[in-house]
């Protein structure tokens, strides 16, 4: 027996076939493909797939659709349409949207996703307007929730607090974390629907290096998509025949694959292909810089982690993929498991590769340590433990290959390096890399995790044998198993300083677990070494790090880049080295800062863009101008009675007046009061760039269409951070243009040029760089055929405001697209960027073409009976050079103060001799917007010499000084402390009453 | 894998029954399925052939003044739970408890009656339902005029069974409910009377799982200065959600100081047996901050009393 399924979706009726086990998520996403309604965990975690139902928000993943029989369902397509419904008394701005739309059509000739869906949708609800115009949507995967939910609040609340905005959002994750933009947005578009007036704009300055375009408050190009359900992530995509796969998996950490048999499941109806290591076509093993991770283990060969690949399933439907790997039988010889990298490097452990478990031994050598700790009057050593972290972007890993009737194959999935994918898949499977397109598709966060290939191989394999589309989807639990991590370190620091506070000598060990494979675990564990001394001018410098491999899932890129690490390590040693010697620790940061001038600990001189001293004073200043204190008081313990606590649940205002009440009338049982607060310090540096000799090339191009616009083009990876508005605004720069005459095509090996791997905080640098100069040489192009073509001299030519003039004459850029034609010119221009050269660590040379400088200031409070932590400030001053893209770079820097106190309190990926326990989204925690502090941005602007206008990388640095800043802040309100991350209230408490016991 | 097979919505406790005695078996019935539809998916829990919804079972989805209780049916949303004004006047701290749970997308979908069933010694609403010494109504397909199936819902109540909610859980994860043959219809409180007040509080971590280390829910009636009478639970204060039975006997009688405080605290910890869980907390943490979390707990329940009257106090 059947049922049928009735439901309103959008306002459209729709009746269906009751299926077994779906979901409403799986109904909207797969019958009705309405994949605006996301998928983050399919474990009620993340609320990415929220939507209403009768009114109410509700989590759609867990939602038998069955349920939702006779109900009414609005998804985040349906929004405008709810809202123009609703809100008849908006037309006018309706029209305006309209007029704005022909205009749009009239003048594209090849609609760029976000105009195609602009033109193509009814009015935007002002939600979905304002979480665009505050900068609220970056990878933009989670924004569907978050607008839902949102929406479901304003329907009630049509006035809410901060407060109760946060209440309602409190689960709804957003992992780039722009909570604070998110929840201006919100208070915005309340606004606008209580006053009707438009939405207001958000209030973020200029830079002070601003120019026409660059420098300015720009919307992204791809907002609106991403507001209005429209924008395509991977899995959103459907072929026709398209099967789907299954990796299987070992599960085991560490052993031999004895036996294999896969009959069972060859035999299940509706699986298509199973293939094994056996079927490989070329290279067997894949990997960013050493290849040695197996595209799948085979028979008699090594398991190194659970993640492992041991065969590979498609069949018609998922569910019939899910049960044919259930139903693959493996055997394995188990091994001994190599837990973490100090034992990896023990005498007599197994060797988990041919070449050992060394991958790489880092040194890092200036000066004479013996002369330097003799120089100094302290000397102080610690050791300090940091855990595996994971990226928990909100959408997991998605590939689909395509076999094309050539014998092509397309690849589409989120990836950080196209190019690198392209090559990857081409070594596997035997062909020239011009076989393969790489077809990059709207990333849902990337943070670093998605550079190494995951699926992208595997369905390549199964598209070119069963010759058909093939999906390869990973659920939260398959992505947090296999993708690479963060290194987890042991490191150790000893430093000596004279009195005066001059640090003389620093000294580090370093070891790294980059797990079961390489990845870019050498060149990661690489900058947490040449960093491991922090931004100072310290003479003597010996730094050691082991990178060793394990039997934990891999470690690799994730944003700060080793840095994270070891900025924790040496600024922590800072604070105790400023106690030691009595010395403020804001100053004892002064004394030592790098300045222009310095010589950096690898020998590289510092000529230019060093603001490090002035994020220092401003955060400083900030500190006192926020809290009412002197410097010498912020770091201070301070006792506040609880009445004063800011509760952040909904009932808050009653709560607090309860609380009053209550400590009027029982001072007695209250006791002491046990809440202390306290500000806390760090500095950072990071590179920009590949650095270490790399050459660090970004290719775009751009071209002039007959309509006028612009098209600007780089396989450089879009993953929410916001580079697609920083090449639209630099070729809108260039060619004195509004930014909306200039699309952005990104991520498409057959479609545009090499941009390299977008990490290392340097695509704004290289890409931005080769946007500038592929812009200026088109314009170059144009100006030298308009001067033959008037017979003036180039230098009469002038770009303004959209308009060319030569000599008397005035021509859109549509005239100038004819004009070029017409003398046999094709408007359009390549420029490869090669960044400045460096040099490799060990030579002396520079190492790095520049480098970022950031400083935190948080507040924390702290209970002194229960542990508990919470942040209640964070001040960030960064030096970028020059804020190219203020808007996208306040989005950066929350994002970042966000990922780094996940870093500090919330977030910890646990293993289990070599198991994952950390398997789920519930059990690995990442920050909500109810921990959000009060975050102040300062913009310090040092520019560089070879960047774009002078901007340099900012996607790592603002996030790396914020755990040391929180741990400094814990330290100075309560005495403990915390060297191993993360935080742990239950420790902190028991060093509390442990020492009040004494 | 096919997790269900078969989906079925009874509109009353009749068909609800119904469906219990005829519907293909292995069967489980379904509120929210926040917890259930994730130990299904993550292979906690073997797939079953019959998930019947309670979520449209009109007996259970009621909050409604019967006599001189408060009913709450068990297939209400803890959002509903947390927000509606018989709650917010008659069982305050339950309101505080449910309101705690998730976010709105997940509490709009999750029952009380599923936080209970679940069994959890520190589920949030459980622990407040023990402080407010409710009884679950219960019905099972053993009962005769379910089995008839088409017992009209009257008559059907009197088949009910009523359990004190202590009664109802036998260890971490298990309750005296038949699964699969019983249902828990709905939670019975008496209503509040002038000077009775309850509250719930809890002390999470922001790591690894998502359940409070310690929770607390503490409901007394206060007269001329002196606790009248008092319910104190705790959870995990032992395998099954604790009620601090002996702290109770202490301040029954007594005014709330110092002292008489500082003797429940005593007999509390005497009587608790905090255990350590795995990468939570361990049993020594536990005790040393259910001090502060049972000292808040009682004196807001203490202030609430006191300045409470038969009024609604909010709404
Ligand atoms: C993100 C998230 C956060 C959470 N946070 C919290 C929290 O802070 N505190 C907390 O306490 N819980 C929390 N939970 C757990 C969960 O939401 C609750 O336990 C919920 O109340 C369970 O209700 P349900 O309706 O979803 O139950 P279901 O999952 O539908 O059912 C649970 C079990 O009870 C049985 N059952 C359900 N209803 C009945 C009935 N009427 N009679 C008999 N048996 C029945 C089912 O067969 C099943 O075995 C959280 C869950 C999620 C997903
Ligand atoms: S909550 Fe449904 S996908 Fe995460
Ligand atoms: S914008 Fe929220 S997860 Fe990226």
């Amino acid at each position: 027996m059947t049922n049928q399924i009735s439901l309103t979706v959008n306002g459209i009726q729709h009746t269906l076939e009751a299926r077994a086990n779906e979901t409403l998520s799986d109904l909207l996403r797969y019958r009705l493909r309405l994949t605006g309604t996301k998928i983050g965990c399919d474990e009620a975690e993340c609320g990415a797939c929220t939507v209403l139902v009768d009114g109410e928000p509700v989590v759609s993943c867990i939602y038998p659709a069955e349920r939702a029989e006779g109900k009414t369902v609005v998804t985040i397509e349906g929004l405008g349409n709810e809202f123009t419904a609703k809100h008849a008394k908006n037309a006018k701005e309706l029209e305006k949207k309209e007029e704005r739309r022909k205009n749009l059509s009239d003048t594209s000739i090849k609609l760029s996703a976000s105009l195609r869906a602009l033109s193509g949708l009814n009015a935007l609800h002002p939600l979905q307007e304002a979480f665009v115009e505050h900068g609220a949507v970056q990878c933009g995967f989670c924004i569907p929730g978050q607008i839902m939910t949102a929406y479901a609040l304003l329907e009630r609340n049509p006035n809410p607090t901060r407060d109760e905005v946060r209440f309602a959002l409190k689960d709804t994750l957003c992992r780039c974390a722009g909570y604070p933009t998110i929840e201006n947005a919100i208070l915005a578009a309340a606004e606008s629907l209580r006053t009707g007036e438009p939405v207001r704009k958000p209030n973020i300055p200029d830079s002070i290096h601003v120019h026409q375009s660059v420098g300015h408050t720009h919307r992204r190009p791809d907002g609106i998509e991403k507001v209005n359900g429209q924008a395509i992530y991977t899995d959103d995509l459907v072929f026709d025949n398209m099967l789907f796969a299954k990796v299987k998996r070992a599960m085991i950490p560490h052993g031999f694959l004895k036996r294999l048999d896969v009959s069972k499941a060859k035999e299940l109806k509706g699986v298509v292909a199973i293939l094994t290591a056996e079927d490989i076509p070329a290279e067997r093993n894949h990997g960013l810089i050493v290849y040695d991770w197996p595209v799948m283990v085979g028979v008699g060969e090594r398991v190194r982690y659970v993640g492992d690949a041991i065969a590979l399933v498609a069949a018609e439907t998922l569910e019939i993929a899910n049960q044919a790997s259930a139903l693959i039988e493996a055997e394995f010889d188990l091994q001994p498991v190599i837990t973490n990298p100090v034992m990896a490097r023990e005498d007599g452990v197994p060797q988990i590769h041919e070449k050992g478990n060394l991958l790489k031994h880092i040194k890092v050598r200036k000066g004479d340590m013996e002369k330097g700790f003799a120089e100094s009057d302290v000397i102080l050593e610690h050791t300090f433990h940091t855990p595996t972290y994971d990226h928990a972007f909100i959408e997991p890993e998605c590939s689909i290959g395509v076999p094309l009737p050539d014998g092509r194959m397309e690849i589409y999935c989120g990836s950080q390096i196209p190019y690198q994918d392209r090559t990857q898949v081409a070594r596997v499977m035997g062909w020239d890399e011009s076989r393969v397109r790489v077809v990059g598709q709207l990333m849902g966060g990337g943070f670093g995790g998605k550079e190494d290939v995951m699926g992208q191989i595997h369905v390549a394999m199964l598209a070119d044998v069963t010759k058909r589309p093939v999906k390869l989807l990973f659920d939260r639990h398959e992505s947090l198993l296999v993708h690479p991590k963060r290194h987890a370190t042991q490191i150790r620091i000893k430093i000596g300083a004279k009195k005066d506070g001059r640090i003389m000598a620093s000294e580090s060990e370093l070891y790294g677990d980059t797990g079961a494979y390489a990845s870019l675990g050498e060149k990661v564990m690489t900058r947490a070494t040449t960093h491991s001394a922090g931004p100072y001018d310290v003479p003597n410098v010996r730094a050691d790090c082991y990178a060793m491999y394990t039997n934990n899932p891999p470690a690799g890129a994730f944003r700060g880049f080793g840095v994270t690490q070891s900025a924790f390590a040496v600024e922590s040693m800072m604070d105790m080295l400023a106690e030691k010697l009595n010395i403020e620790p804001v100053e004892l940061r002064r004394i030592n800062a790098l300045h222009v001038g310095s010589i950096t600990n690898t020998g590289q001189e510092l000529r230019e863009s060093v603001g490090l001293m002035e994020c220092i004073d401003k955060v400083s200043s900030a500190m006192c101008q926020v809290s009412g204190l002197s410097e010498k008081d912020l770091f201070k313990p301070r006792v506040v009675s609880d009445v004063d606590e800011v509760d952040l649940t909904a009932k808050h205002a009653k709560r607090k007046e309860e609380r009053r009440k209550n400590l009027s009338g029982l001072r007695g049982l209250s006791g002491s009061n046990y809440l202390v607060r306290a500000w806390g310090f760090a500095a950072a540096y990071k590179n920009t760039g590949l650095g270490g000799g790399a050459p660090d090339i970004s290719n775009a191009e751009v071209e002039l269409y007959d309509n006028g616009m612009f098209e600007v083009r780089s396989s450089s990876a879009e993953m929410g951070q916001g580079l697609v508005t920083v090449m639209r605004l630099t070729v809108a720069e260039e060619m004195s243009v509004p930014p909306e005459q200039v699309n952005v095509l990104v991520m498409d090996t057959d479609l545009t040029p090499n941009g390299g791997p977008t990490t290392a905080s340097r695509q704004t640098f290289v890409t931005g760089n080769a946007s500038r100069y592929a812009a200026k040489t088109l314009r170059d192009a144009i100006t030298a055929t308009l001067a033959e073509k008037y017979d003036v001299k180039p230098e009469q030519i002038r770009f303004e405001n959209g308009i060319v003039h030569a000599n008397g004459h005035s021509m859109t850029y549509a005239e100038v697209a004819k004009e070029m034609k017409a003398m046999g010119q094709h408007p359009r221009a390549l420029y490869e960027y090669e960044a400045p050269k460096t040099q490799p660590l060990g030579t002396g040379g520079d190492m790095h073409f520049a480098f970022s400088f950031g400083v935190q200031a948080a507040e924390v409070e702290v209970n002194k009976l229960t542990g508990e932590v919470r942040v209640l400030r964070v001040i960030s001053a960064n030096d970028v050079g020059m804020a190219v893209n203020p808007l996208g770079l306040q989005g950066q820097v929350e994002g970042g103060v966000m990922m780094g106190l996940g870093n500090a309190i919330t977030e910890e990926f646990l293993m289990d001799n070599g198991y994952v326990v950390s398997d789920r989204l519930a059990r690995y925690r990442i920050p909500g917007i109810m921990l959000t502090p009060e975050i102040t941005s300062i913009i310090v602007e040092h520019p560089t010499a070879a960047g774009p206008y002078g901007a340099k990388g900012v996607g790592e640095i603002c996030s790396i000084p914020t755990t040391p800043a929180i741990t400094n802040a814990i330290y100075n309100a309560v005495g403990v402390r915390v060297d191993k991350l993360p935080v742990d209230q239950e420790s902190i408490a028991r060093e509390i009453w442990e020492r009040e016991e004494k | 894998m096919t997790l269900w097979q078969q989906y079925i919505k009874p509109k009353t406790l009749a068909e609800a029954m119904d469906a219990f005695a005829t519907a293909p078996r292995p069967l489980l019935p379904i509120a929210g399925g926040t917890d259930l539809l994730l130990d299904l998916e993550q292979g906690r829990h073997s797939p079953v052939q019959t998930l019947v919804d309670v979520t449209a079972v009109a007996e259970m989805t009621l909050i409604e003044i019967r006599d001189d209780q408060l009913f709450i049916g068990a297939a209400v949303s803890v959002n509903r739970v947390a927000l509606d004004p018989l709650t917010v006047r008659h069982a305050e701290a339950l309101t505080e408890a449910c309101d705690l749970i998730a976010g709105p997308q997940v509490r709009n979908v999750a029952t009380l009656g599923g936080n209970v069933a679940h069994a959890l010694p520190a589920a949030d609403g459980t622990i407040a339902l023990l402080a407010l010494d409710s009884y679950a109504e219960i019905v099972g397909i053993d009962d005769p005029m379910a089995i008839l199936g088409n017992g009209d819902s009257a008559k059907l109540h009197r088949f009910h069974r009523l359990l004190p909610l202590k009664d109802l859980f036998l260890g971490p994860g298990k309750s005296s409910i038949k699964h699969g043959e019983e249902l828990i219809v709905g939670f019975q409180i008496s209503l509040s009377k002038p000077h009775q007040a309850s509250c719930f509080k809890r002390i999470m971590r922001p790591q690894g799982v998502a359940l409070p280390i310690l929770n607390c829910s503490v409901w007394l009636e206060r007269e001329n200065g002196l606790i009248k009478d008092i319910r104190i639970a705790v959870g995990p204060g032992g395998g099954t959600p604790f009620r601090a039975t002996q702290a109770e006997d202490v301040l029954r009688g007594r005014s709330l100081t110092k002292s008489t405080f500082e003797s429940a605290l005593d007999a509390l910890l005497a009587q608790a047996q905090f255990r350590t869980s795995a990468r939570r907390a361990g049993a020594d943490y536990r005790r040393h901050i259910v001090s502060g979390l049972f000292r808040d707990v009682i004196e807001s329940a203490w202030m609430r009393a006191e300045g409470k009257t038969t009024e609604t106090r909010r709404h």
